[in-house]
């Protein structure tokens, strides 16, 4: 079960970032300092009209929180990654990403001519502009995660952002199940309620994997899962 | 113990623009201009309406479930819910609503999310997703499955625990309850009248629902 390093970056925060994550590799995103927030997308880069479901991928495993051993599911019912290792315990799937106007409502309004390369982004537009560079645009942008935070919801769906979720060094492995085109962006959780607009950096490393063997502990999680590995194997046969 | 207020509304049925019966795996697709009131009525009791919104001037603006949850700070939609779109727009809003609860987390169910969710074998049963593309198919304006994006479920419960459990519970509602809304803008919607009968959202017997619409002066 050895798996090997073939490279690594610092993304900063309020940033975007893809990736066309290939099957047999996994991505390893560790927090720097504390605090980071990661919203993410994923689509099936060879047919990008299959894209990563949130309601399937909730549904199916029966969770309002992602942690180790749950998979993201594509509309297809195909596992686009796998939730291979997780230091944190729960990843935010509901709250969605900040836009412009939430930002400039928090923060206060920046230009680039102001701020330069210190301007305050946002996670839709910084997805939508990457989704760009695919030939995509805002049809593609459906449901999109956030990892290292905790949004939890009360017996009336009230919901409840939870500060401190993750540490420095906390960390979350994506194990590619298809080549996976996936999308991060680091700007903070849209109900994050620090006053600065916080820059959390996350290290951002891909390394090469073992194909799940039958015990794996993301394919065994439940029965829904195991089907879904069988559907995505026989994509690739 | 959860609690829901219900909100019955004072529009009259006979004095309706229209009225539409939707049967149980049938979509439905039509313009609501801005202003128009219209009610989803669950004729004989917990029936899933499965329904997208999207900007009727720019369909790549769309219902947003995450934002419109998150900027109520609430899960679940009910009266004074405020429906909004991808680009922050206000679609709708929730004015009546005698059911209580409405879930936009759970989705659609398809051929494929079957399969994982009960059996392979369940690929070839009728689903909402299949509903949905033939819908758009059908409205002939380019969309496609590019399109199907968060859903709201009429009348489904899909309660989320305290510590994160997401699971999916009988209907809360009955027959003859209703949900409506007021457009706030021009929208296009687009209903998959639920087909499931893999899970207790349509109470193992998928039944028709009503849509009655009342024009703007109409209050």
């Amino acid at each position: 079960m050895e798996s090997s390093l073939l490279y690594s970056e610092i993304l900063p925060g309020g940033a975007t970032w893809s990736h066309v994550l290939k099957r047999g590799t996994a991505l390893r995103i560790t927090d720097r300092e504390g605090n980071a927030n990661v919203a993410a997308y994923f689509l099936n880069f060879e047919n990008p009209s299959e894209r990563f479901n949130l309601p399937d991928t909730l549904k199916a495993q029966h969770t309002a929180r992602l942690r180790a051993g749950n998979v993201l599911f594509s509309d297809m019912g195909r596992v686009l990654c796998s939730i291979t290792e997780d230091s944190v315990g729960w990843h935010d799937p509901i709250a969605g990403i900040s836009n412009a106007a939430l930002i400039e409502k928090k923060y206060g309004k920046t230009t680039y001519q102001q701020a330069r390369n210190g301007w305050y982004q946002n996670a839709r537009d910084g997805f939508l502009l990457e989704l760009g560079k695919y030939g995509m645009g805002p049809r593609d942008l459906h449901a999109t995660v956030n990892f290292f935070s905790k949004v939890v919801v009360d017996e009336d769906g009230n919901m409840q952002y939870v500060r401190n979720n993750s540490q420095e060094g906390s960390y979350i492995e994506l194990r590619a199940e298809m080549n996976t085109l996936v999308l991060l962006n680091t700007s903070p959780h849209p109900l994050n309620d620090d006053p600065e607009y916080a820059l959390k950096p996350v290290e951002l490393s891909i390394n090469r994997v073992p194909t799940p063997m039958r015990n794996d502990r993301c394919r065994t999680l439940c029965p829904e899962n195991a089907r879904g590995f069988v559907l995505t194997e026989l994509y690739f046969l | 113990m959860q609690t829901t207020i219900l909100t019955p509304s004072s529009l009259k049925p006979e004095a309706a623009l229209h009225s539409y019966i939707v049967e149980a795996g049938d979509s439905f697709v039509l313009e609501i201009a801005k202003g128009q009131t219209f009610r989803i009525v669950d004729l004989e009791g917990n029936q899933a309406v499965d329904t997208i919104f999207y900007n009727a001037r720019d369909y790549s603006d769309r219902y947003s479930a995450q934002d419109t949850i998150r900027e109520q700070s609430n899960i679940y939609l009910t009266t004074g819910s405020r429906l909004l779109s991808t680009n922050g727009n206000a679609l709708l809003t929730v004015t009546a609503d005698t059911c209580g609860r409405h879930d936009t987390l759970g989705g659609a169910c398809a051929a494929e999310s079957n399969m994982v969710r009960y059996d392979l074998t369940k690929r070839y049963m009728h689903a909402c997703r299949n509903s949905f593309l033939k819908g758009l198919q059908l409205w002939d304006r380019g969309m496609d499955k590019r399109d199907i994006t968060s859903n709201i479920n009429f009348f489904m419960n899909v309660p989320v625990t305290p510590d994160g459990q997401l699971t999916f519970e009988d209907g809360v509602s009955d027959a003859g309850k209703y949900v409506e809304l007021c457009a706030d803008m021009d929208v296009l919607m687009v209903i998959s009248n639920c087909p499931q009968l893999n899970n207790p959202c349509n109470g193992y017997n998928p039944t028709p629902v009503q849509i009655l619409i009342w024009d703007k002066n109409v209050h």
